[in-house]
């Protein structure tokens, strides 16, 4: 008995510390229970599915969603292989003609076949995190100053309450209108579609930064700028000592605001004006109405969770990363 | 005579609060000559740290004011150097970095790189933190917090200094230790010093006055005590001296006898605060003081603690 615990003591230094709590009862706790949930829900939707019937057939049940979901995942890589043979065709014919003629002028053109799933996540992901990241890098220095200055606050206050509660599509039209007018060039650098969609989520994921921002550098420790003073540090090392590190919680508070509604106007704004992206899969399902659509969009629905899930968690990262106070709790 | 140096005329401070200003100090008047070392002693919440912040600039004066070197000063300045009550190092940066914020905030442009790294790890080594100076506050003790706190200001080299009991959360030795370097550095370097303290001890040993305030609200300077004993003072030797022991005896008398009387004046308009209560507590404080009137062998480590007091309310 006793060599046991002794046993059992060795195997217990070797483990890295957070194993060492991990106790087989406390694993399937933060683990099991999670998962149980899980199941749960996966047998509840199985269940009840069938039983909603609409005009497309019956609500696909997990099962066929996962069918749908390796379907897509296939139609993906024929696409993909499509472009490679695409590209090799051309590249053969051109190798002829340049072996026949030297001097001939040959060129490649572009492949242009449908935007797969994969090919719509990408865009939207790139799409949102150009709005976001736009957003950001406008909404914290004006958060900053305005939490600096209670005159800059009083000024911009009421034009932040009213302009935040309004809904991002009713944003849509305007940014659309005013892009098409302005964004006129013969090469253009980027999609129109895409200036709309950035633009849009740009609009929406500005003013909870700015708020939170403004909030975190309003709450400095009075002992903290007590210091500063006493240092008569100027203005901008007052900023970058003192008022960012003490804002940065309520800095990624906001930005972790904004980027969850960012994601979700995102797919709103691409369903309503057709731009490119997961909102245009789903409404391009919705309008297909094969029996295979349901399965296709609730797929989507799930990517789309996942996405926003993995967004929200990247920005904890990084607030861990950018934070001095690296305890931090994950929630 | 020498013209002073430093002088708080007329000062009022009132402090708004939602039920109407409070006065917090009425006609505080001190002049301080260059390199004087003046401590000010008295009751919790009695406006100590309030008169050194209206130095430091921090707090506007309702009325009078800060005349230093001829000039009336409204503003911080890092001339007045001031060590915090609670320490106040910016979390998120290390010891060595705290230093290092206010050292180039004065040196710059004055001292190399070099020089200045010199320089900070100087004043880290003199308060003892030299073995923890890149441990970020969370990482270190409350009394290695405010030794880091003294060498920032150390290291500002500043005319006046203003400690807000500096040594407060320190054990005897350490104490005992700090006190000494902030004797060596004023006599080297001439500062004038202004420190709150709670422990008569060492205000009757680094000081060359001692200001007694009275209690808050409208807290004023009480009586001010001068401290005749020759520099260099060595603890030992000096709690010999019929000259200290006189001194301790008079600040205790002030804060207890004094005090006692005046805290029932004030309580008698205090609302809230029985008269009766205020009693029980000087019986209680004075049979205190003659406990460590019954043992003066142990002075260095006597503290008296004064937040027994009653806190002043907010009225
Ligand atoms: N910012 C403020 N606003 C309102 N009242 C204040 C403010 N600062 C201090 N006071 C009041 O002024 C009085 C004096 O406070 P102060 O901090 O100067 O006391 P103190 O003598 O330093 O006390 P302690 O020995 O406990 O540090 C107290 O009654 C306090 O409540
Ligand atoms: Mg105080």
């Amino acid at each position: 008995m006793s060599s046991d615990t002794i046993y059992e003591r060795k195997i217990n230094l070797q483990l890295p510390e957070f194993l060492r709590y991990l106790t087989p009862k406390k694993v399937l706790v933060s683990i099991g229970t999670p998962l149980m949930g899980i199941a749960l829900f996966l047998f509840i939707w199985a269940a009840l599915a069938p039983h909603v019937v609409t005009s497309l057939g019956a609500v696909p049940g997990p099962k066929q969603v996962y069918e749908q979901f390796t379907m897509l995942v296939d139609e993906h890589q024929a696409e993909r292989a499509k472009e490679a043979a695409f590209y090799q065709r051309q590249e053969k014919r051109n190798a002829k003609k340049l072996a026949e003629n030297p001097d001939a002028v040959v060129k490649i053109r572009d492949y242009t076949g449908n935007p797969t799933f994969f090919d719509q996540i990408g865009t939207s992901l790139f799409t949102v995190m150009a709005g976001f990241i736009l957003a950001a890098l406008i909404a914290i220095p004006i958060g900053i100053v305005a939490g600096l200055s209670k005159t800059v606050y009083a000024a911009i206050n009421p034009l932040i309450q009213i302009f935040k509660p309004v809904s991002p599509l009713a944003w849509l039209p305007i940014v659309t209108m005013i892009v098409s007018a302005t964004y006129v060039t013969s090469e253009p650098m980027f999609d129109k579609s895409f200036l709309n969609s950035a633009i849009t989520v740009l609009l929406c994921c500005l003013w909870p930064t700015i708020i939170s921002t403004a909030v975190g550098v309003t709450n400095v420790s009075k002992d903290l700028q007590n210091v500063s003073h006493v240092l008569n540090l100027n203005w901008w090392t007052h900023v970058r000592k003192i008022v960012l590190p003490s804002a940065i919680p309520m800095i990624f508070t906001g930005l972790r605001l904004s980027l969850g509604i960012a994601w979700m106007v995102l797919i709103a704004a691409e369903m309503l004006s057709q731009n490119p992206g997961l909102g245009k899969f789903v409404w391009d399902e919705f309008q297909n109405g094969s029996s295979n659509s349901l399965g296709r969009i609730l797929v989507a629905v799930v990517v789309i969770g996942v996405i926003g899930f993995m967004l929200d968690r990247t920005m904890l990262f990084l607030q861990q990363k950018v934070s001095w106070d690296k305890s931090v709790a994950l929630r | 005579m020498i013209e002073s140096h430093l002088e708080i005329t007329g000062v009022n401070m009132d402090f708004p609060t939602p039920t109407g200003p409070f006065r917090a100090l009425e006609d505080v008047n001190l002049k301080l000559k260059k390199g004087e070392f003046v401590s000010i002693i008295g009751h919790s919440g009695c406006g100590k740290s309030t008169v050194l912040n209206v130095v430091a600039g921090l707090y506007l004066a309702s009325k009078g004011g800060i005349v230093l070197n001829g000039k009336e000063v409204r503003e911080p300045g890092p001339e007045r150097a001031m060590v915090f009550q609670n320490h106040s190092l910016l979390p998120w940066l290390t010891a060595y970095e705290n230093v290092e914020l206010a050292v180039k905030q004065i040196f710059k442009g004055k001292k190399s790189k070099a020089e200045m790294k010199d320089w900070i790890e100087h004043n880290l080594a003199l308060v003892h933190m030299d073995h923890a100076m890149h441990k970020r506050p969370d990482e270190i003790s409350g009394g290695m917090k405010q030794r880091v706190g003294i060498a920032r200001a150390l290291a500002m080299e500043p005319e006046i200094l203003l400690l807000d009991e500096p040594f407060g959360a320190l054990d005897a030795l350490t104490r005992a230790h700090l006190q000494d370097s902030v004797m060596e550095i004023q006599a080297e370097l001439g500062n004038t010093i202004m420190m709150v303290t709670h422990d008569v001890d060492e205000a009757v040993l680094l000081s060359d006055r001692i200001v007694m305030m009275t209690n808050g609200p409208a807290a004023t300077v009480g009586e001010i005590l001068e401290v005749n004993l020759p520099r260099p003072r060595e603890r030992i030797a000096v709690s010999e001296d019929p000259d200290y022991n006189h001194c301790r005896h008079e600040v205790l008398r002030f804060l207890y006898e004094r005090h006692g009387n005046k805290e029932e004046e004030t309580n008698a308009d205090a609302p809230g605060n029985g008269n009766g209560n205020g009693k029980a507590k000087s019986d209680a404080d004075t049979s205190e003081q003659e406990k460590t009137e019954a043992s003066p062998k142990m002075k260095a480590e006597n503290i008296v603690d004064f937040n027994k007091q009653p806190e002043e309310k907010v009225a």
